[in-house]
């Protein structure tokens, strides 16, 4: 006897508590088994691109606190990198130190998210509390520095915005300790549990060959194979000051995107304490020489940082007046979303939620 | 090193596309910078440029286009993760009618990029698979990165 089965269409958010945000994904499913995903995007859009052409080039770096917001001191970077190098401005050695420390910090806090709410989509409630509570950790250093919590726009072109407070550095080299401590707990909170492990190794699996093909970067590239951080291989600040070893696993499952993720925060606490120690040598000036009204020479060019979800650029043509000509923003989670149909297809409907999870979408970038 | 890659991909791309097919070529920040007319570029020549032995440009960063009031380009910038070399690509066309070959079927990631350099700009991609808006709405009118796009709030609807 057989049974007779049929093909239905399930929409997948926009609201859906797994998207954190307002994701939409049309999956036709036979039985359990999905046969096509169509991401639906654009929810979000705020047409940052088109607003940052009638804006100076500092008013532009609220705008990229928005983009991914769990990842803000990084964008920002991204942005005043670019107009730096594009002006050709020095950034003097205390403010590099000081966005090394933010940047790694903010990246460890991303991840964090990231874990904790990963596992609450698969089930696991306790993890997301303590992911929280060690967030709050670093949100608390970023309000002490320049008074926000999420977003920061604390970089400024040239430099950053305020020095650190009296005791700051030392907080924070106390804060590593404790956070890396915390960290080797979450191996024995999750990442020994079988079920865990069943339900994530094995899932959605992405080639070294498919990664790079669809353009993948960051962790999720990382977790296929591809042994690319721009960090340490398209060098920008002072990466090339810092000892630190970049996880590459070549499974390209969910398990294997847990791991790197895991390490990366490791590796991330690392540099912080190592600029720690090295801002010490730095002489006191946190703000290059730039002029009062920001006009970079007319030319264009592209940059890239090494953001929490992958490859964060900025291609920025400049007509030599004070607004930039085009700005065209290079959003990893864009770029992450795309593979979905592909490696969604056969997946059971069960596994739909780990696979978008292991991803690590944050919507805002998605659609500027 | 930046000038020999530039040179190799002059000689190649001419090879291909004919000699008169590169309007302009340079090294912008140490990066190979090269533009070409939407005529001399082809599937071919994206193929070649993934898979010659000598570039590999195997990871394409990102697909853009700009609005230049004159005339639209579409930026292509291309990274081979291999031999750790760059090349920003642009391809000049019209603005009236402007239309690129679609690179969907050579690099996959092309596939949304151009899908919202199609949204935002109104460049069409000759041969994509699914040349539809991806942020906007499918009534939206206009494309708003244009240089021409109406902003006024009224007409929008948005005041």
């Amino acid at each position: 006897m057989s049974i007779r089965t049929e093909e239905m269409i399930l929409n997948v958010g926009p609201q859906h508590p797994s998207t954190h945000g307002v994701f939409r994904i049309a999956i036709k499913i036979d039985g359990e088994i999905i046969q096509e995903a169509t991401p639906v995007i654009g929810y979000l859009h705020r047409g940052t691109e088109k607003l940052v052409e009638d804006l100076s080039y500092t008013q532009v770096v609220p705008y990229t606190d928005r983009l991914d917001y769990l990842n803000a001191m990084t964008n920002n970077v991204a942005w005043v990198h670019t107009v730096e190098k594009l002006m050709g401005v020095e950034v003097p050695d205390r403010a590099e130190y000081i966005r090394i420390i933010c940047m790694e910090l903010n990246r460890v806090a991303s991840h964090l998210v990231w874990w904790g709410t990963f596992l609450l989509d698969i089930g696991a409630l306790s993890p997301f509390i303590y992911a929280f509570r060690d967030r709050e950790i670093i949100l608390d250093l970023f309000t002490k520095i320049c008074g926000q919590r999420l977003t920061y726009s604390y970089m400024s072109i040239g430099g950053v915005r305020f020095d650190a407070p009296t005791g700051w550095l030392e907080e924070v080299e106390e804060a590593v300790k404790v956070l890396r401590e915390n960290i080797a707990e979450y191996d024995t909170l999750v990442t020994g549990n079988e079920i865990f492990q069943y339900r994530t190794k094995g899932v959605g699996v992405i080639t070294k060959e498919q990664a790079i093909d669809w353009g993948l970067s960051g962790p999720v590239a990382r977790a296929s194979g591809v042994d690319f951080d721009i960090r340490r291989d398209d060098k920008y600040s002072i990466y090339d000051r810092f000892q630190f070893d970049v996880p590459v696993r070549q499974a390209g499952d969910v398990w294997a995107k847990y791991e790197v993720r895991l390490e990366e925060m490791r590796q991330s606490l690392r540099i912080v304490e190592q600029a720690c120690r090295q801002i010490k040598d730095a002489g006191p000036d946190i703000q290059g020489k730039v002029p009062r009204i920001i006009k970079p020479p007319a030319g264009e060019l592209y940059r890239r940082v090494e953001g929490s979800k992958g490859e964060l650029g900025v291609h920025l043509i400049s007509d030599g007046t004070a607004k930039p000509y085009r700005v065209k923003l290079r959003r990893p989670s864009f770029v992450n979303c795309q593979i979905l149909p592909e490696i969604l297809k056969g997946e059971s409907i069960a596994n739909l939620i780990a696979i978008f999870g292991g991803l690590d979408v944050v919507l805002g970038e998605v659609d500027a | 090193m930046s000038q020999e890659v530039l040179n190799l991909i002059i000689d190649k791309v001419k090879s291909i596309a004919g000699p008169d097919a590169i309007i302009d070529s340079k090294l912008n920040f140490d990066i190979p910078y090269v533009v070409l007319d939407s005529s001399s570029w082809t599937t071919d020549l994206a193929n070649m440029l993934k898979q010659d032995d000598a570039l590999q440009f195997d990871f394409l960063c990102f697909v853009s286009g700009v609005d230049y009031k004159e005339h639209m380009e579409v930026v292509y910038q291309l990274h081979s993760l291999n031999k750790d070399q760059y090349i920003m690509l642009k391809i000049k066309t019209s603005r009236e009618n402007p239309s690129v070959i679609s690179v969907a079927s050579v690099w996959g990631t092309a596939d949304w990029h151009e899908r919202e350099a199609y949204d935002l700009l109104g460049i069409d991609f000759v041969g994509h698979p699914n040349l539809t808006r991806i942020l906007l709405e499918d009534d939206w009118e206009g494309h708003p990165l244009r240089k021409d796009y109406n902003i006024d709030k009224e007409t929008l609807g948005l005041d």
